[in-house]
């Protein structure tokens, strides 16, 4: 038992280890700070920088992290503070059941309905012509794919705010939103900005649905309506043809480490803040 | 004071409206698959294999996929029980009284389950080219495997915590070893287990990104490990980029059926969830 704990730990760093020897021929050759900040693909000539698919990946989900913040939070605290226990009961196994549609439905969803809407109905408004195929869809696709881990942890966070915080602020006159705003905000905060770390690095490793709507065009996106190339869709778009260009598979590996370090950081900072909060009301 | 009602019905409006928006994007997607998935669905689609010129529109169905998802889930989640009940035990169990390093151990599932599964799908890669073998059935298991052990060992966590601590001191001081002790455990969470292989299996079934490179494609059901396996989530994938709207619409009809899977899957894991929560208090 002991073994196999330790060896399923252990997998953090193993990953961690074999994604770096393998990419380690391109960080040897260009370096570190070429790979990240040169926009320069031409793999048939040896060039591979990844800027324009870290600035696809920031914009994604950065457009995600937008719409999804506001509802979410909105929906965490209608279901935790006002909904009575009825509606609740209907609202919570919904967002359940969304977090459970696998990745590709989400993937078709987005071309089906996102798609079409953008190239119809909101890109006319602002650009000439667009197809749809954007980072703006890709962004729409990723909220939606996010809204239950951020309602679940916020509604989590708010669940363990003390009832006698509440009343007082309650008692002293102040309307419940006024509560939400002054007490239960203030004191949920950290839980709030770990569960958007959280869902930033959820959203950063999301692979086939954004592939499927983002237009997956190496250049670095200027508008919410241009395509953008994130890396998760590089690495999954690429692999059958690397093995014929050199130092292909290996700058692959090495956009799946940047992944695995940002994500890795993301997520220890997150979980951290979110066992501290616990344990201090458990105390 | 008027202001102060204002603002008060103004938000809570506003999140009447967020909480609609958010579930009712669930129906929108479920919706969406539904009204397209349907005109197409054939029971051809469940029980046959492509047929010659699948791909450009004549005959044949997805059964392929079908069963080499249901291999590769079925089979990851296997092998992940394997090692996730006793890691779950041991995390539970032989580590009383030094709870910073139980908890640290839960933070570190807690990350490797926030690892996005196409980083366990280069892993996975990078194991079967160290290995020497070629995309598979194997394959796609192992990097499957990886990314369901997390999920399994996190639930199964949270389940053996709602069994009474006085239940396994019980068991203790009638002089039973912690393996004992684990056994009487394991029989009180039974349903717990269950939930725990749901979510796994649900969760397997419905990734690409680790199958990806490691699980290959085929139009034949795998016979033995070592044969590259058809999924689901792929199959869905690749007849929707066909520019042929017979194989794009199939495709719709496939991620019909995924969607019905899962979403009977989940359900049966709330049901199962709730029960237990019950059983609980």
């Amino acid at each position: 038992m002991l073994v196999l704990t330790l060896a399923s730990v252990s997998l953090l760093l193993v990953i961690g280890i074999g994604l770096y020897l393998h990419s380690a021929p391109i960080i040897e050759k260009l370096s570190w700070g070429t790979l990240i900040t040169s926009s320069a693909w031409k793999p048939l000539k040896g060039l591979f920088g990844f800027y324009p698919f870290i600035m696809g990946t920031l914009w994604v989900t950065g457009i995600a992290i937008i719409i999804a913040l506001p509802l979410c939070l909105l929906t965490a605290l209608f279901i935790t503070e006002y909904a009575q226990t009825g509606i609740r009961r209907i609202l919570v196994p919904f967002v359940n059941l969304l977090s459970g549609i696998p990745p590709v439905i989400f993937g078709v969803w987005g071309v089906l309905f996102i798609i079409p809407l953008i190239q119809n109905h909101i890109a006319p408004h602002f650009v000439e012509f667009s197809t749809g195929y954007s980072v703006l869809a890709g962004g729409i696709v990723l909220a939606v794919m996010i809204f239950p881990l951020i309602v679940s942890i916020i509604g989590e966070v708010l669940n363990t705010i003390p009832q006698e915080l509440k009343d007082a602020s309650l008692s002293l006159g102040a309307t419940k939103w006024e509560t939400i705003k002054k007490v239960i905000l203030r004191k949920a905060l950290p839980g709030i900005v770990a569960a958007v770390v959280l869902a930033v690095s959820r959203a950063f490793g999301e692979t086939i649905a954004v592939l499927m709507v983002c237009g997956n065009n190496a250049v670095v996106p200027h508008s919410v309506f241009d395509a953008g190339y994130p890396l998760p869709a590089l690495i999954a778009n690429n692999y059958g043809e690397m093995l014929s260009i050199p130092l292909y598979d290996s700058a692959l590996m090495f956009a799946a480490l940047l992944l695995f370090i940002i994500i890795l950081l993301f997520n220890i900072i997150s979980r951290v803040i979110l066992s501290r909060l616990e344990r201090k009301l458990a105390s | 004071m008027i202001r102060r009602k204002a603002e008060e019905w103004f938000f809570k409006i506003l999140m009447i409206l967020a909480a609609i928006i958010v579930c009712g994007s669930f129906f929108l997607i479920v919706g969406t698959i539904f009204a397209k998935g349907i005109p197409y669905m054939n029971l051809d689609m469940l029980t046959k294999t492509p047929g010659g010129g699948f791909y450009i529109g004549k005959e044949g169905g997805i059964l392929n996929a079908i069963i080499g998802s249901l291999y590769v889930a079925g089979g990851a989640t296997v092998l992940g029980l394997f090692i996730s009940v006793p890691v779950a035990i041991f995390i539970n169990m032989y580590m009383n009284g030094k709870k910073f390093l139980s908890d640290s151990l839960r933070v570190a599932f807690d990350v490797l389950f926030g690892i996005p599964s196409i980083v366990y799908g280069a892993f996975g890669f990078l194991i079967m080219v160290y290995f020497g073998f070629r995309a598979s059935l194997l394959g796609g298991i192992i990097a499957v495997t990886l990314l369901v052990i997390p999920i399994l060992v996190r639930t199964l966590d949270e389940v053996i915590g709602t069994v009474p601590q006085e239940l396994s001191d019980a068991a203790l001081s009638l002089g039973a070893t912690r393996w004992e002790m684990a056994k009487v455990v394991l029989r009180q969470i039974k349903p717990g287990i269950f939930t725990a292989v749901l979510l796994s299996f649900g969760r397997a079934i419905g990734d690409v990104a680790s199958v990806l490179f490691t699980a290959g494609f085929s139009d034949n059901i795998p016979t033995s490990l070592h044969e590259p396996a058809a999924t689901l989530p792929l199959a869905i994938f690749f007849q929707l980029s066909s520019p042929v709207e017979e194989v794009q619409g199939r495709g719709y009809a496939s991620a019909l059926i995924l969607t019905i899977i899962v979403l009977i899957i989940t359900v049966l894991s709330e049901i199962l969830i709730k029960k237990f929560s019950k059983h609980k208090s």
